[in-house]
């Protein structure tokens, strides 16, 4: 019975690898079986603990979760821009057929801002005060290419044009201060473009703006990435800001990926209890002032797992199985796949409840 | 223990999210109740050098208080057939120009140099914190009047204005210790000034307000235990160079008077024999030495051991 | 805004009248003294048992409204009222006690603790400013009932606030808040800072809490979402001045105030199928609250604005059970 069961499960393993494999040609980036560790005083913190995410090329790829899913780590992994007391124990990062992990800090240097770019979450503290923001966007250009002062202006006020910064000639001038967290946001954006990458990671990038500048700043991502040959991957908690953008969506938890779908398959058919919980949790307007939804406990201690399903001790589906052993990601058809002893059943097929 | 993670991953090139959840998101349940005591402990038993300056600190200040006990010899008791011998068997560290034991005067010293380090520092820092929480607390005319005096009393050269104060009280220990404490105040006042602004803007003193806390009880009880860990690095800083200074004005001939005796006065006396008998000199140079050391290597294990809490 | 009954036949518990709250920039030598306009002009009643929000962006001044109410900021201009008494009129020892009756839930559960006193220490506060019980027995009781209702475990009474997650944390904010059995709590964006599935509960928890004891909540937040859950009016604010006040579901359903409308439309809504390719954006940022713009406040992102908009201001009209700040409004 277990060797049958773990012949077909290796049998599984080789065609998902057969299939990777012929996928992988129009694939801009590639994670298979990423492990970023931390190595704590306390015990080894498994942040990221095999994850595989494939990113078309020109698509808007979403990754959801909570604090401390590990989705920020994973974009910290694809930059090499892990530092002690972390590491990435395994797998592999292909960006456009070339293998990041190992790559010295040298070779990542020309990769950085030049083939993958980031945006973060507070657009002022990842500019430098004491220099004009045109000056800081210039350097992004000389930095990786040789063109001179002149030129580099001239692609910075277009670039500032493209992302809708008004009267770019005079914005070139500013300090960070004097600008507002829109503009500095598009600044962000404008500095992670103007190499025009095959990657920008946009660690929560509306997080700390308002909603209708939020509107803006997502409307021109999209519109960027339709116009260029940029893969977008958006790291997020928001599941409007998913729904608004994204093509694809990857949900994680504790470090793993527990369901990837394309958008609208992810929000029509949602499988996992996880993202169930999630959608419930936000307050619906049909609902009159009911009790919200909401995921029983907290996010589990990295430092404890526990045994079987990271989920199972919050999930209200919970079986005796998932408390034993850990679940795969079971395929459910329309690229649909979910980290659901509920859905092994699925897997391979095209069944759909 | 957990505050040494928090304090590797606040690090500040990276993104908040680390995937680690924050030490915060760990089940209360399996953390152990932490004190500032807790983590000081953890600190001596990882920092070597710290702790060595710890027990080297305790140790020096046991034998100025256990002085009596240690040695055979009066401190004050001439003997002229001793004088200015070499270290031998009976006296360790020889013997002074007027045939006293040097090593038991180096011991009596501690203990004088001792209290100059801790007295006027810590009459100094009280003075200071209490100015400083109320410039910083109230602010407006207040804060000005009190931090233009700092001002003063900072502009000024400290060892002039010391020996100003030490000339005017006739000299003497007492003399010592308040000119000390009046130049010392104003350093502590700036430094919980500014950490007591910042202090002020923070939710749960506003939280306080709006419970109708008083203001009284809002300084002492929510800003004052959050300026701790400044207090405490300055502490250290502040007891050798209370020290130093006290060697510094009795160099000078206005600190410790004969027949009572410090490091400094120590050195001081024992400057004109400096090329024929080293050791009378070497001998309290290296006691300020190893002590200011030690402290300065305990300020810096303290200060990192609740750098945390700092960085909030 | 006289009448002191909404037409519920509530009673009005706090009430600002014309108030105006200006910040003083230190000055510059070149620029001179400059003001911040944060408030200007506000005028709303709050009733008893209801949850009004206050909504806007940055800057709109709804935290600030949220301080004056509960006069931890002092007005510039007019009159802060609560339970119909002028806050301005009382001393201080008067207005201390009165505190017990006005409570404030933070944004950042981490800010809003003293990270130096235990949870014990930190809800018991409330109670011994204001001597409630006169044993220590009785206030540890009292301590432990509280966290029992606001669901921590009582064993935790003397853990710090660094070693509870946000949640939990944002759930000991709340129990100092209800140690003095308040009647008006200020939450000032109290789940923003929290995870999605801790946000639900922490929303749970309110809701519940204002059934059980009573409460009227000034709630304080940026998501719409949040907002339209949880309360039954809301005001909009932009640049330190009412938009529009009204009940939250016909705001939702039918939003008069050009700027409500932006603002409701530029929600991400968590369903793909709602996506729209062209949406209606507000164009530029919003204008700085230190020279806010002549007229309508909102003019210069208003794509509807007319000459009027720029010259005259428009004041808060009763139309259809609502209020509206609008030229371009009529019944």
């Amino acid at each position: 019975m277990m060797t049958n069961l773990a012949a077909g499960r290796a049998a599984d393993r080789i065609m998902d690898m057969a299939a990777d494999t012929a996928a992988e040609a129009q694939e801009m980036l590639a994670i298979t079986d990423l492990k970023t560790h931390f190595f704590t005083q306390k015990g080894v913190v498994p942040a990221v603990d095999g994850v595989s995410i494939r990113i078309p090329e020109k698509q808007v790829m979403g990754i959801v979760g909570e604090s401390g899913c590990g989705k920020s780590v994973t974009a910290m992994s694809i930059l090499q821009l892990v530092s002690r007391p972390g590491r990435i124990v395994g797998g592999s990062i292909m960006l456009d057929g070339e293998e990041l992990v190992g790559k010295s800090v040298k070779e990542m240097r020309n990769i950085r801002g030049n083939k993958v770019s980031v945006i973060f979450q507070e657009p002022m503290t990842s500019l430098n005060p004491v220099y004009t923001v045109g000056r800081q966007v210039s350097e992004a250009i000389t930095v990786h290419r040789q063109v001179g002062k002149q030129e580099a202006r001239q692609q910075v006020v277009e670039m500032f044009k493209a992302v809708g910064i008004p009267e770019a000639e005079r914005r070139f001038n500013s300090f960070p201060h004097q600008l507002s967290g829109g503009l500095r946001q598009r600044v962000m954006i404008a500095m992670a473009m103007v190499c025009q990458p095959k990657l920008m990671i946009a660690d929560e990038p509306t997080t700390a703006l308002d909603v209708t500048i939020e509107a803006q700043i997502l409307h021109l991502m999209r519109r960027l990435e339709e116009k260029s040959n940029t893969s977008i991957m958006l790291i997020t908690h928001n599941m409007g800001v998913v729904a608004e953008i994204c093509d694809f969506v990857y949900v994680m938890y504790a470090g793993k990926v527990m369901e990837q779908a394309p958008v609208f398959e992810l929000f029509d058919h949602t499988k996992h209890p996880y993202t169930k919980g999630l959608l419930n949790s936000i307050p619906k307007p049909t609902e009159e002032k009911q009790r919200l939804y909401n995921i029983k406990g907290m996010v589990p201690n990295l430092l404890r797992l526990p045994k079987g399903c990271r989920f199972s001790p919050r999930c209200e589906y919970a079986m005796p199985e998932c408390r034993e052993r850990e679940p795969e990601l079971y395929d459910c058809g329309k690229n649909h796949k979910v980290r659901c002893f509920l859905y092994q059943k699925d897997q391979g097929g095209g069944a759909d409840e | 223990m957990q505050n040494s993670d928090i304090l590797i991953l606040n690090d500040q090139n990276l993104p908040p999210d680390l995937g680690l959840p924050p030490a915060e998101d760990i089940d209360a349940e399996l953390l152990d109740n932490e004190t500032m005591g807790d983590r000081i402990k953890t600190m001596l038993r990882k920092n070597k050098l710290a702790a060595a300056s710890f027990v080297v600190i305790v140790l020096m200040c046991l034998a100025a208080a256990f002085a009596p006990f240690l040695t055979p010899y009066e401190p004050n008791k001439t003997s002229l057939k001793d004088r200015l011998a070499p270290p031998s068997r009976e006296h360790i560290l020889g013997c002074d120009e007027l045939g006293r034991d040097h090593f038991t005067r180096l011991l009596y010293g501690t203990r004088v140099s001792v209290m100059i380090g801790l007295f006027p520092t810590s009459v100094a820092m009280i003075i200071g914190t209490v100015l400083g929480l109320f410039a910083g607390f109230y602010g407006g005319k207040i804060d000005f009047v009190i931090m233009r005096l700092a001002d003063v009393v900072l502009a000024f050269p400290s060892l002039l204005l010391a020996m100003v104060v030490s000339y005017t009280l006739k000299g003497g220990i007492i003399s010592i210790f308040l000119a000390l404490a009046a130049v010392k105040w104003a350093r502590t006042a700036r430094v919980i000034r500014a950490q007591t602004l910042s202090m002020k803007e923070k939710e749960f003193v506003e939280a306080a307000r709006s419970l109708g806390v008083k203001k009284s009880t809002i300084m002492f009880r929510h800003i004052l235990p959050n300026c701790l860990p400044n207090l405490i690095v300055l502490l250290t800083l502040n007891i050798p160079e209370s020290i130093l200074d006290e060697a510094s004005l009795s160099f000078l001939g206005i600190g410790a008077q004969p027949p009572s005796t410090s490091w400094g006065l120590m050195v001081f006396r024992c400057k004109p024999f400096l090329f024929e008998y080293p050791w009378l000199a070497i001998a309290p140079g290296v006691a300020i030495l190893v002590f200011v050391l030690a402290f300065n290597f305990l300020g810096d294990g303290v200060r990192d051991a609740l750098d945390p809490y700092l960085k909030d | 805004m006289n009448n002191t009954l909404n037409h519920d036949g509530a009673k009005v518990l706090a009430a600002a009248e014309n108030v105006v709250k200006e910040f003083k920039l230190s000055g510059n030598i070149r620029r001179g003294q400059m003001v911040v306009h944060a408030v200007t002009d506000v005028s709303l009643n709050i009733y008893e048992g209801e949850t009004l929000a206050m909504v806007g962006e940055s800057g709109c001044g709804k935290s600030t409204m949220g301080r004056l109410i509960l006069r931890l900021l002092e007005p510039t201009a007019g009159t802060v009222r609560f339970e119909g008494r002028d806050l301005a009129e009382l001393g201080e020892e008067e207005l201390r006690h009165l505190r017990k009756k006005m409570q404030i839930i933070f944004q950042d559960p981490y800010a809003s603790l003293n990270p130096r006193m235990t949870v014990a220490q930190i809800i018991a506060e409330p109670l011994n400013t204001h001597q409630i019980y006169g044993s220590q027995k009785e206030t540890e009781a009292r301590v432990k009932e509280l966290m029992k209702k606001v669901g921590i475990r009582p064993e935790f009474t003397n853990r710090y606030p660094h070693q509870f997650s946000g949640g939990q944390r944002q759930r000991i904010g709340i129990a100092r808040a209800l140690a003095l059995n308040p009647k008006l709590i200020v939450c000032d964006e109290p789940v923003s800072a929290l995870d999605v599935s801790i946000q639900a509960q922490i929303l749970n928890l309110l809701h519940d809490l204002q059934k059980e004891m009573g409460l009227t909540y000034l709630f304080i937040s940026h998501d719409l979402s949040v907002v339209r859950y949880i309360s039954d009016r809301i005001c909009v604010m932009f640049l330190g001045k009412i938009c529009e006040v009204g009940p939250t579901e016909e705001i939702f359903r039918a939003p008069k105030h050009p700027y409500t409308r932006f603002l409701l439309e530029a929600v991400p809504k968590p369903n793909p199928h709602l996506r729209k390719e062209q949406k209606a954006f507000l164009t530029g940022e919003m204008p700085s609250p230190v020279k806010p713009p002549a007229g309508c406040r909102f003019h210069t992102r208003c794509p509807l604005a007319v000459q009027r908009c720029s010259q005259e201001v428009p004041v808060l009209r009763n139309i259809e059970g609502r209020q509206v700040a609008c030229h371009l409004v009529t019944a």
